[in-house]
């Protein structure tokens, strides 16, 4: 029987272009995302049909979160929180379809995708604020013998972001989807473990809650993803608390 | 047992390159750093340049749409509000008009009536005290017919009885008399 880190396993496909089985279901996950959403747009209609109806509450729910946490500011970088939440959401979800591959659950692309937010909030706010920005690190308010301890803390808790970012979501696809497959394994080895077969029904009754829990997670974590890269955007945006 | 298990584990390791953990098979990362950066690029930039032009437009004219039309139904009831004003107000100075003309027939007719009614007894006044005037020039000439009357008949009643003519003088005083009790 298969080991339940297989899944994990990169195969490559196209070996000269380093084309493997997780570069498929990025292009595959990207080429639903732009296809579904141009295709939902297509009529630009103000009484719209139901698939643009759901890109619009798409849209909304993302403009939504981004405006709460960022304000209005937050609107000029609505195309990469869109497009980092329906990245997410989509190989989350793909990955869900038995056999598929889930490409976020390889540390690599999660922390990619972090330090990719984390970059752009140093880099906007150095370029937006100049050394204003690193006022982030310098709280108001704090007795000056307390200062290098809190600023070294504000630095420490700073840098801690993309890792806790990226493992969030890591570890919840990882985790999940050995869960999932060790109780499918254990359905096939009670099936065929003689009179102990009778048994085989409670852990498929299992494989199947933990697939309702896997889809849930899937929508949090990329909705978390999101929130956590709109709030640091706000930093970016209006460094000093 | 344990030997083939051994096997086993080396084979399966030996098909997967080395026998790590794949997601931390640093191998695979460069890899996968390209692909991701291709795709989520091309994602980028389809979301940057269509995809939310797009649908903040579709949301946007949406909106200015439903603003516009409420705009255009306020002003329209407003508008219907005014005729409705106007046309209670005519319909208010309809009806004074009405009124008024109705008045003023009334009091017409009545100021009419009453001169017609004043001419009516004045004419009526007039015949009368001609009427009167009349009466009056009539009895007093029958007045003064009965006067000579009496004398003469008192006169000749003497004569027959004394056998000659009675002066005049004393039949008049004698009427005048008997004519004054």
């Amino acid at each position: 029987m298969a080991s339940p880190i297989e899944q994990f396993e990169i195969k490559p496909i196209i070996p000269a272009l380093g084309f493997t089985n997780s570069s498929l279901f990025m292009v595959g996950g990207v080429a639903l995302i732009v296809g579904g959403l141009l295709y939902a747009t297509r009529n630009r209609s103000v009484v719209p049909d139901r698939f643009q109806a759901g890109a619009e509450i798409l849209h909304d729910f993302v403009a939504g979160t981004l405006t709460d946490a960022a304000g209005r500011d937050g609107m000029k970088f609505f195309p990469f929180v869109f497009s980092l939440f329906m990245f997410v959401l989509t190989l989350n979800l793909v990955g869900l379809i038995p056999g598929f591959f889930t490409v976020t659950s390889h540390i690599i692309v999660t922390f990619a995708l972090a330090a990719l937010v984390i970059g752009t909030v140093i880099v906007y706010g150095l370029m937006r604020h100049g050394t204003h920005f690193l006022g982030l690190f310098v709280p108001s308010g704090v007795p000056v013998w307390l200062l290098p301890f809190i600023v070294v803390i504000e630095i420490i808790s700073f840098i801690s972001r993309p890792i806790s970012l990226s493992l969030r979501l890591f570890a919840n696809m990882l985790a999940g989807h050995i869960a999932l497959k060790v109780f499918g394994g254990f359905v096939v080895a009670l099936g065929g473990a003689g009179a102990l077969a009778v048994l085989a029904p409670l852990p498929l009754l299992m494989a199947v809650a933990l697939t309702a829990l896997e889809f849930l997670v899937a929508g949090l974590q990329a909705y978390v993803f999101t929130v956590l890269t709109c709030i640091y955007l706000n930093d970016a945006i209006h460094p000093g608390h | 047992m344990a030997q083939t298990g051994t096997t086993a584990g080396t084979v399966h390791e030996a098909a997967h390159g080395s026998g790590e953990f794949p997601p931390f098979n640093t191998a695979t990362y460069p890899g996968q750093l390209v692909w991701l950066a291709l795709t989520f690029g091309f994602l980028y930039f389809m979301m940057a340049r269509i995809i939310v032009p797009r649908l903040s437009g579709i949301i946007g004219d949406r909106r200015r749409r439903i603003a516009t039309d409420l705009e255009q139904a306020a002003e329209m009831r407003s508008r219907a509000e005014e005729a409705g004003r106007a046309y209670e107000q005519a319909l208010a100075e309809a009806r004074a008009k009405a009124q008024a003309i109705a008045q003023e027939t009334r009091t017409a007719l009545a100021t009419e009536s009453e001169v017609r009614r004043k001419a009516l007894e004045a004419d009526l006044a007039q015949k009368l005290a001609q009427a009167e005037a009349v009466i009056q020039a009539r009895t007093e000439s029958a007045m003064a017919n009965v006067r000579e009357v009496a004398t003469e008949a008192a006169s000749a009643i003497v004569e027959r009885l004394t056998g000659r003519a009675p002066d005049s003088a004393a039949i008049e005083s004698a009427y005048d008399r008997v004519a004054r009790s």
